[in-house]
Formats: structure tokens, sequence, C-alpha cells
């Protein structure tokens, strides 16, 4: 019996195919893009002012308000400032600190090292944020006692305090990429630009740069994706600031179409981010 | 022309989805509210059999079975006597709480006074038969049939407990005391930057309250029913507070570390969080202001499609014993609402610190109400703004 089904699929190698992909195809369309979509249709609709329920007429009135309250754009920019923060931030760390452990360290060192990068990501978010929460105190946090005596004080909740926990964050997602485009260049390529009389940053921005580009941007995909929908972090160590996620989250129980609309907004600009990357043909040499 | 073909496939995939999407929300429950009016709900005539369980989206704390400390439990009696099993959902706002019952899956909820009234005219709850509840003889008179837990003389809820919100502040840094509401107002404060208000739209009411007392020339007498002109000075001064802000606290643990660690000294409070704090050994106390204060009654209120109505009944009954209103006051940290519990709280000064019994201390309190365009004052040659406009408002000033 089972010899005869063998046989039937292997007379129709497009059945096979189809069979094959019909579980992960359903997750995708039904399941995620489905989910994703009827999400996105309602942030077309309204709600009742007073009981809250969801009006189903298809309106504009949503994106009207995002587009003309100054307090929305100024969620966006700000958001879009810090996610570019972060990643600017990430890619600084993460350059010096891949290059030393692709090219400088010892293979057992190696291995070390990049155990010690992924360390972090065993601990909960919520750990790490909190843990941030106490060294950022004003006045009483890690940072103020360890740095108070010679000068330094913390920065406090707030923007700064949001970039350097996002940062701390997001980094081994930066660093990993970076270490793996470090590893697929030829250390003959860097001996070349030496002998050929070229300085050190010279190199770094000619040959380094160009050959890393790609995974930088793998990199900065994850820090500038997870940044801009982020808010746990605004919550706990953001002090009054809010950010996109915010919104989000402010509005998702009750004004859902609300909230719908506001989540378009990180989906466009990744949509445009990485049509960008795309153009720069970044994403054919991963 | 391969990629061609893959570009047309995933069109094809996503239209289709999209499709589908829309097919399917459009299918979805019929919107059935009018836009004015009060819904017709009926309300139960007679108790009947228990039915097992009952399902409660609670405050943290107002449901405690035992789990969180062995030795506070007004639970297990209860499934105990009646059979009915407890199932708590704990609601984190009360926007959260609306939305929870809007989705008919629980039975019982308790709701304060910017949740009672959404639910009232949603149609989410109905009104309650007070003679099947015998505890509510005993609930203290001034909060029966208030604005915010009946309409039009029809009682919607059994009262649980009430508080004020106090102005709390670190004894040994802000000096001398404050007295006035002012002082989280005051451009000029010498702690700009450590001061805190309540993180939810309801909190304008605090301005309005603030306004009500020192501009009597904008014509406010309730701050929950507020014209545009109201409305709009109201959110002014709540703009010129937020430099002075630190944090905006919404989860109370959160205020009562900032208190500790000195990062806000001067702000809006629950009595619940300086008992706190003050249990951790920080210098703090909490007063009522000369303006008076805002305030909280939450209202037990029965679900329009509950499934377990009688035991939901029973447990409404329960909770509003002595016995148990007295357990949940104390845990909590609030004054209960019947007025035998105050012979039973383990701590004899309870009901003293809490003022459950002394009415002359609520005639200056303004319990949290929902604001609707029919104005609570009774005005009527004015719109009042809603509580809708409130949220949008809110969001906006802490989005600026």
């Amino acid at each position: 019996m089972l010899k005869s089904i063998s046989t039937w699929f292997h007379n129709r190698p497009r059945v096979r195919l189809a069979a094959l992909l019909v579980a992960p195809l359903f997750w995708l369309v039904v399941a995620y893009l489905g989910a994703l979509a009827s999400l996105l249709v309602t942030a077309f609709y309204t709600i009742n002012t007073f009981t809250g329920n969801v009006i189903r007429t298809f309106n504009l009135g949503n994106f009207q308000e995002l587009l003309t309250n100054p307090s929305y754009r100024n969620v966006v920019v700000r958001t879009l400032g810090i996610a570019l923060s972060v990643t600017v931030i990430c890619t600084l760390i993460a350059l010096p600190m891949a290059f030393f452990m692709a090219k400088i360290a010892k293979p057992r060192t190696q291995k070390i090292l990049v155990a010690l990068v992924l360390t972090p990501l065993w601990a909960s978010y919520l750990v790490k944020i909190y843990a941030w929460r106490t060294m950022l105190e004003p006045n009483s946090g890690v940072i103020d006692w360890l740095l108070g005596p010679i000068g330094i004080h913390s920065p406090g909740f707030g923007f700064a305090g949001i970039i350097i926990g996002l940062s701390y964050l997001w980094l081994p997602y930066m660093i990993l990429p970076i270490y793996a485009g470090f590893e697929r260049l030829p250390n003959s390529l860097l001996d070349a630009s030496g002998d050929l009389g070229a300085k050190n940053l010279y190199t770094l921005r000619r040959v380094v740069l160009p050959i890393l580009f790609p995974s930088i941007v793998a990199g900065s995909m994850f820090t500038f994706s997870l940044s801009l929908g982020d808010y746990i972090t605004a919550t706990i160590i953001g002090g009054k600031l809010q950010m996109l996620g915010n919104v989000v989250y402010q509005n998702y129980s009750l004004n859902l179409p609300f909230a719908a609309t506001m989540s378009m907004v990180p989906i466009a600009i990744m949509g445009i981010y990485l049509w960008a990357v795309r153009r720069t043909g970044a994403l054919t040499s991963l | 022309m391969e990629v061609q073909m893959r570009n047309k496939r995933l069109f094809q995939a996503i239209s289709v989805a999209s499709a589908a999407a829309l097919v399917l929300s459009g299918c979805g429950s019929s919107d059935s509210t009018s836009d004015s009016g009060l819904p017709k709900v009926e309300m139960m005539k007679e108790l009947g059999a228990g039915e097992g369980q009952v399902n409660v989206v609670a405050w943290a704390g107002y449901v405690e079975n035992g789990s969180t400390d062995p030795k506070v439990d007004w639970v297990t009696g209860f499934e105990k006597e009646t059979g009915c099993k407890v199932n708590v959902k704990v609601g984190a706002s009360s926007d959260d709480m609306v939305a929870l019952m809007k989705t008919g899956e629980y039975d019982v909820v308790s709701a304060s006074g910017d949740a009672s009234l959404r639910l009232i005219y949603g149609g989410d709850v109905a009104p309650v038969n007070t003679d099947l509840v015998p505890n509510y003889a005993d609930i203290f008179d001034n909060l029966k049939m208030q604005p915010w837990n009946s309409v039009d003389g029809v009682a919607y809820g059994i009262p649980h407990g009430r508080g004020a919100n106090l102005l709390a502040y670190r004894t040994d840094i802000v000096k001398p005391a404050p007295t006035s509401w002012g002082s989280v107002f005051d451009a000029n404060s010498p702690y700009a930057g450590k001061i805190t208000a309540y993180d939810s739209p309801i909190y304008i009411a605090d301005a309005a309250l603030y306004l009500m007392k020192t501009k009597p020339e904008l014509g406010i007498t309730y701050p929950y029913a507020l014209d545009q002109t109201q409305f709009d000075a109201a959110m002014e001064l709540l703009k010129q507070q937020k430099p002075l802000i630190s944090e905006y606290w919404g989860d109370y643990l959160k205020h009562v570390a900032g208190l500790k660690a000195g990062t806000t000294v001067l702000g809006t409070t629950w009595q619940v969080n300086i008992n706190l704090a003050k249990g951790e050994g920080t210098k703090v106390e909490g007063i009522k202001p000369v303006e008076g204060s805002t305030g909280w009654s939450d209202t037990w209120m029965i679900s329009s499609q509950a499934k377990n109505p009688n035991c939901a009944y029973l447990w409404m009954n329960h909770i509003a014993s002595p016995e148990a209103n007295a357990g949940v006051a104390e845990w909590f940290g609030e004054a209960p609402s019947n007025a035998k519990s105050c012979e039973l709280t383990a701590d004899k000064n309870h009901c003293a610190t809490f003022h459950a019994s002394d009415d002359a201390y609520w005639t200056d309190v303004y319990y949290w109400n929902t604001a609707t365009e029919k104005c609570l004052d009774g005005r009527t040659d004015v719109k009042c703004v809603p509580y809708s406009e409130w949220a949008t408002a809110w969001s906006s000033l802490r989005n600026s």
C-alpha cells in the first residue's frame, strides 16, 4: 500500500512539491500574512466614541489623525531617530569587536568570545532592561555610584537611556553577521592593500567596508526593525518619553483601528528601507 | 522570466490572503449599538442553582485565594460553600477591563468609575437586582446609587470599596510639607524633574479639580463634566506640568520603587503605595490637599452575556460580605464598603486610617467617573467632552 502511494507521488513531481509546501505555505499565507492583512484592514475602520465598539465602515479618519496631529509626527520622528542612533552605535561597537574576534584572536579565544557575545541572549529581555534601570537610576544607580567620584553622571531615564538600553540589547545581533563577514574576508586582501601603500584608515574605508557592507546591512535590519517596534524599554527606562510602540500598546485594547494605523508606519518604513537596501545590491551577496 | 513568475505568484498569494481577510472581517459580529441611549439589558429576576464556576475580571489583589500569601484567602471558603469555582483574570487597567468584558467571556468585573459607564452604555453589563444580594443592605449609603454605578435610578453594580488619590511626598526631601496640589503644577517648583503623575486619561480630572478650586471663573463644578473651554484649560495646565515630570506611573510598584530611589519625590499616589514604601523604610507621607482630591470606588458588575449568572450573583454577595470585604480592604489598602467590616479588620485602626466611616472626609473626594457628551453636572446648554476625547488628548500629551 505504501509502495503504491510512493509510486503515485514519484510519478507526479509537482504534486510531491505541493504536498511538501502545503504546511509551510498555510502557515505563511493564512496564519502570518492573513492575520497581518486582517489587522491592517482594521486600520480603515473607526470606533464609536463612547462605547468603544468598532464600526466597520471604510474611512480614512485614522490616517488623517496620524498625519495632522503633530504629536504623532513627533513620535514617529523620535522613534526613527532612536532606531538610527541605535544602528549606528551598534555598528561602531561591533566593527572593532568583530575584527578582533575574526582576525586577531587565537582560535581558542575566538570560540570563547563568540560564546560570551551570545550569552546575554539567554537572559530574559525584562531582566536585562530592569538591570539597566538600576544602572541608570539618577543619583542612586550603579553608574552614579561607580563613576560619580570622577564626575560622570548617569544620563537618567529618557532619550539617552533608551538608546543605551536598546544598543545593549541588539549588539549581539550586529556583532554576529559582521563577524561572519570578517571571516569571509581574505587576509591576503589586507596584506595586499598594505603592500600597495594604503594606511589603515584607507584600507578600512576602501577595502574592508565595501566587502562588509552586506553583513552590516544584515545586522542593521535587526537593530533597526527591532528598535522601531520596541515599547517595553521606553516604559521602563524611558522616563516620560514614548515611542511608536507605546502608542500602539495604549490604543490596541480600546481603539484597535488606530493602533492598526499606527502599526502600518513601521511596516512602511521597513518596506522603504528594504527597497533602498535592495537597490544597493547588498541583499544579493548575503 | 523566472523572477517575473515568482513576483506574480507572490502577488496572487497576497491578494488572496487579503481578500480572505476582508471577507472574514466582514463576516464578524455586526455592530448593534446605537450612538446614544441606554441599551436595553435584562435584569435577573431570581437566583437559580450555581453553575459550578464563575469567570472574574478584577484588579490585582481583589480576588485572593491563598496563592499569593496563604493567610490571604477569601476565595477557597466561597468555592467550598457554593460550589462555584472562581477563575480570575487580572486586569492591568480600566481600558484593559473594558476590552476584556467586550469579549463576553467573563461573568463579573470589578470596574472603576472610569470604566463603569462605558460598560453600561456599551451594553456590556446588566443592571443588578440588589434584592438578590443580601449584603447590599450593609453597604455605606453614600456609595449606593452614585453617578458611576447607577443610571436613572437603576443600580448597575455592588460597591466594592473606596480610596482617595493622595499627594505623596518624601518627608526628608520636600520641605516644608506640601498642602496643595499647586506644588505639582508649580512651574517654579524646586522639585522640577522629580514630580510624578498618574499615567491615565483620568488624570485630566485632577487638573480640572485644581482649576475648579483655583480658577472659579472657568465655572467647573464637577471635574468629570468639562465643556471644550474647561477641557482645553485643563490640558493646558497638564502641558505646563509635563517638563516637571520625571515619570508618569501606571504600575504602582514602579511608583513605590521611584519614591524609594528618590527619582520622584512628589506626586499623586494611592494609600497602598504609601504603606508599601513605608514598609521598605522610605520616609514618605500621603496627604489629601486642601483642594480635595479625585478618588475611586470600584463596582462589581455582571456581564450582559454572563454564562454563569447565578454564581456571579453569589460571588458579588460574598465579596460584599463583612468578612471578605474586610479582608480585601486590608490587603489592597482601601476603605471597605460594608459598614460591618470595620470590626473585622486585623488592624483595628484600618478603618480610621482609610476614613471608612468618616463621611466628612469624602465630601471633597471626587470619585472617578466616565465623562460623557451629556454633561454629568446637569448642564444642558453645552456639550461636554466625552471620555474617548480625553483618551486622545492624553495620548497627544504623552507623545508630544
